[in-house]
């Protein structure tokens, strides 16, 4: 199957019906760093029409975690504790430093693949603080859940960052400063949450939301749900991504994420507050939350350092091209912005692909 | 942090964890937000958790879509 989702033949196919299709000009944004990879890495932009445009919004949740948080981290195990984040958060910057610049200077910041290796470290070592930075969307708060759930040993403790994806794009939908006439829906947020959760968005707003896979042809065959819900004057969730994503997503993993969480307002790098849009722990898990157990207050942070554009490009209002600083201050080996650090970042894509010289005609 | 793979499992440890192959490599992952995942099942794999069962019917039906629009003019 997978040979098929990225036959060149099949996605020429697609380009040329959505070029039929078209009309006007067009910009559609998605919220997942994995679309944009595979957008990137298999230039589906070239294959485009030039009167339609695909930008990634907020969709790196590394990206949009506050430098405040990144700072409580980097204090937490600057007191000698231990501190596990995932490893595209490793070298994102807080407001001065990073868990990496912690590290370099003896610091234990430990980089795991799952919160699971994060309980596996602190059952070893019960001497010690573990604290796990618990980063990721809804495809990842089950996850901490099911952890916090399950008795964790109590030396061990989370900073939440989880984040929810729909309110962002009500956010952005609300604000009305990016023009967004579709969304592509991230696949796996939605394995778990379903489709459900992004009606009344397509209602309110009467846009198409096509929740898409992750191969080429996904991608381009999504796009071309979305067209052809504009020509046919539609504005509904579909799901481009049947093989993995059900109408109710996955409901033992949204039942873990509601037992263990609730709704709280959050602050998202480079867009703001967003009312209802993080999650918590709930009060009878608030020992797990290293902000409760530290007695940590968060504070201020400078998110956005002068000259970079992280902001205006997790709102989708630009490319990375355009910002001032890519590739020339600002890459991969010194980036300034959360953007160019993670894998799942804009620029840090951009920059692998070279995807500049192929559409800064374009757009 | 989407970035979640499909994974054949290829042994179950116990209710709570199985053995998945992807492209070769074994590697041990968690079942707490699964039920009933067996032996053959491929699952969508994210930070050491399987978060869903990929659907073979599914794939087979996007498969046949996918032919049909792309044999018509």
């Amino acid at each position: 199957m997978l040979e098929y989702l990225r036959d060149k033949n099949i996605a020429r196919k697609l380009a040329d019906k959505i070029k039929e299709l078209v009309r006007g000009h067009l910009k559609l944004m998605h919220v997942c760093g994995t679309h944009e990879q595979v957008i990137a890495s298999s230039g589906l932009r070239g294959l485009l029409p030039e009167n339609i445009e695909v930008i990634q919004g907020p969709g790196c949740p590394v990206c949009v975690t506050p430098a405040s948080e990144i700072d409580l981290a980097v204090e937490l195990a600057s007191r000698g504790n231990i501190v596990t984040t995932f490893g595209d958060m490793l070298k994102v910057p807080g407001s001065e430093r990073s868990l990496a610049d912690s590290r370099a200077d003896g610091s234990q910041v430990k980089v795991v693949y799952s919160i699971s290796d994060a309980i596996n470290l602190a059952r070893k070592s019960p001497d010690k603080e573990v604290i796990h930075c618990a980063i990721g969307f809804e495809t990842t708060a089950p996850s901490t859940a099911v952890v916090i759930l399950d008795s964790p040993p109590q030396n061990f403790s989370i900073i939440s960052s989880h984040r929810l994806i729909p309110p962002a794009m009500e956010a952005l939908l609300a604000s009305g400063e990016c023009k967004i006439d579709g969304f592509l829906a991230p696949g796996h947020v939605s394995t778990v949450i379903g489709a459900e959760p992004y009606n009344e968005l397509a209602r309110k707003y009467n846009r198409p939301i096509v929740i898409a896979g992750f191969e080429p042809v996904d991608v381009l065959y999504a796009i071309l749900m979305i067209l052809k819900q504009i020509r046919d004057a539609r504005a509904e969730v579909e799901i481009e991504y049947t093989r993995a994503v059900r109408p109710e997503g996955n409901p033992v993993a949204i039942e873990k994420m509601w037992e263990a969480f609730e709704l709280s307002d959050s602050s998202w790098r480079g867009l703001g507050n967003i009312p209802n849009s993080g999650l918590k722990l709930k009060s009878r898990f608030e020992g797990y939350d290293a902000i409760k157990r530290f007695g940590m207050e968060p504070k201020a942070s400078v998110d956005i350092r002068p000259g970079c554009s992280c902001g205006e490009i997790l709102k989708g209002l630009k490319y990375p091209w355009q910002c001032g600083l890519f590739k020339i201050q600002c890459t991969p080996d010194s980036p300034i912005g959360p953007c160019m650090v993670s894998t799942e970042g804009s620029c840090a894509i951009w920059y692998k692909y070279q995807t500049q010289e192929l559409v800064k005609d374009n757009v | 942090m989407c970035l979640a793979v499909p994974a054949r499992v290829v042994r179950e440890v116990n209710p709570d964890c199985a053995v998945v192959e992807i492209s070769g490599v074994r590697k041990e992952i968690k079942l707490g937000l699964l039920n009933e995942v067996e032996v053959g099942d491929y699952v969508i794999l994210h930070a050491g958790f399987a978060i869903q069962k990929l659907d073979q019917g599914e794939a087979e039906a996007t498969l046949k879509l996918l032919e049909e629009l792309c044999s018509s003019t």
